[in-house]
């Protein structure tokens, strides 16, 4: 399947990319966190959290949506 | 009256009127930060009549603030922020109680702090604090008006409001030292903090007045490039709340890391013990004991540094050290003149040094 995924902050700089589209044949966000981990080797040395449906899940939740969102803290004032 | 007619286009606002503007004028709020995201918040806040406004600062205003801390001008540089601001929005609104903290906010002064106020501002630029405030908060139970920026994106949030979730419930764990970097390393455009400081004030606004959705239990994130503007929800952890609830002695008791706020970033030893990729830069003049041997040390004395930066590897973290963390400081002022980037000044001397790579076993061999 097909997935759009959103970066937020300072992915950005790691994916080179704000949002892309990928496909997809996992179940679980491990499943697609694992894959843009080889893809991306700095992506894991990041701080972040992954939303689907606009809400923020842990990373055993089952895929529903067809986006899903990457988004770092951030610090600055 | 001269007070109402401050506050007309409020009070002819059926949703405010003479009770919205009263609500307004007997709370108290604490802004921590008066920066790139407090200068417009506060300005806000003060036209908007709240009773009495705390800002707590220690740092002074540098050139650099001009580009986006609408507050200040050329006469402030030098000067403390927090003392500056006041002088500022006391002028904007004499009828308002304003406090001015001239020192760093710590685990030590917060609860403190925090208890004399109804609702605390976050507008710092590092995560030491920002931890550091939204635990107190949950301590004090106080609600957080929540914003941070990165270069071009922000967030803005309210934590701790009806039992909503707090910070940590989103991210539940401060990032190390250099994981995230903070503004004064990365860009920002200038209008920004302007933009997530405003909707910041907007959120407090709507508590007092008690008025519209408060963005609790979610978090907005806006990028000023795409004009995107992204909500999303977040859970409340109980689990997360109670630990800091039910470390909630100790809680004095914790030191302050590295705040960014200055130049120079100060850090301890042990959180770089067991990190890659670091180089050691020993400061010291080269008849300095002890020595540190057969760990990833170079000795660039502090006095001929300028003309040895090729030693330095620039795309590694640079951690450097002296015999107490006073020239530590001023190699790394140095370095960030000659930008090299992620550069730490490690606040304890080498002999500390020393007993802290014994303790973490790193085999490391003395002279």
């Amino acid at each position: 399947m097909k997935i759009k995924i959103k970066y937020f902050g300072m992915l950005t700089e790691v994916t080179n990319c704000e949002a892309e589209i990928i496909d997809f044949s996992g179940v679980l966000i491990s499943d697609l966190l694992e894959m843009l981990f080889i893809k991306y080797s700095d992506l894991k040395d990041k701080k972040f959290r992954v939303a689907q449906n606009n809400e923020l899940v842990s990373v055993n939740t089952k895929i529903t949506s067809k986006e899903i969102v990457l988004l770092p803290p951030f610090s600055g004032g | 009256m001269f007070k109402m007619d401050r506050y007309n286009r409020h009070i002819i606002l059926s949703e405010i009127g003479h009770k919205g503007q009263k609500k307004l004028s007997k709370s108290k709020v604490l802004v921590v930060g008066a920066g790139g995201l407090g200068c417009p918040l506060l300005q806000y806040l003060a036209a908007a009549g709240i009773g009495t406004l705390g800002i707590i600062d220690y740092d002074i205003v540098e050139l650099s603030n001009l580009q986006r801390q609408i507050l200040f001008g050329t006469s402030s540089l030098g000067k403390n922020k927090a003392n500056e601001a006041k002088a500022k929005l006391q002028d904007l609104n004499q009828t308002i109680n304003i406090i001015a903290y001239p020192v760093q906010l710590t685990f030590q002064n917060a609860i403190e702090l925090f208890d004399q106020f109804d609702i605390i501002v976050d507008g710092t630029d590092n995560f030491e604090t920002r931890y550091l405030i939204n635990d107190a908060c949950v301590i004090t139970n106080k609600p957080l008006v929540f914003g941070a920026i990165y270069k071009f994106q922000g967030q803005v949030a309210v934590f701790n409001y009806n039992n909503g979730p707090s910070y940590r419930c989103a991210f539940p764990d401060k990032p190390k030292t250099g994981e995230v970097p903070n503004c004064s390393e990365v860009g920002v455009l200038g209008v920004l903090p302007g933009i997530i400081g405003t909707m910041m004030a907007n959120e407090l606004l709507k508590i007092v007045l008690g008025i519209g959705n408060i963005l609790s239990g979610e978090i907005r994130y806006y990028d000023a490039l795409s004009n995107l503007n992204q909500i999303i929800k977040i859970q409340r952890n109980e689990t997360v709340i109670e630990s800091v609830i039910l470390n909630k002695n100790d809680f004095q008791n914790q030191k302050m890391n590295n705040i960014c706020s200055s130049e120079v970033i100060e850090v301890s030893i042990e959180e770089f013990l067991n990190r890659p990729n670091i180089q050691f830069i020993d400061v010291r003049e080269r008849h300095e004991q002890p020595k540190i041997i057969n760990f990833n040390v170079i000795e660039i004395p502090l006095s001929v540094l300028e003309n040895q930066l090729d030693l330095i590897n620039r795309d590694e973290e640079k951690a450097v050290f002296c015999q107490s963390g006073i020239r530590s400081k001023t190699a790394v002022t140095i370095l960030k003149k000659h930008q090299i980037k992620n550069c730490y000044s490690i606040k304890e001397g080498a002999s500390e040094i020393i007993g802290y790579i014994n303790k973490s076993n790193k085999n490391a061999i003395y002279e």
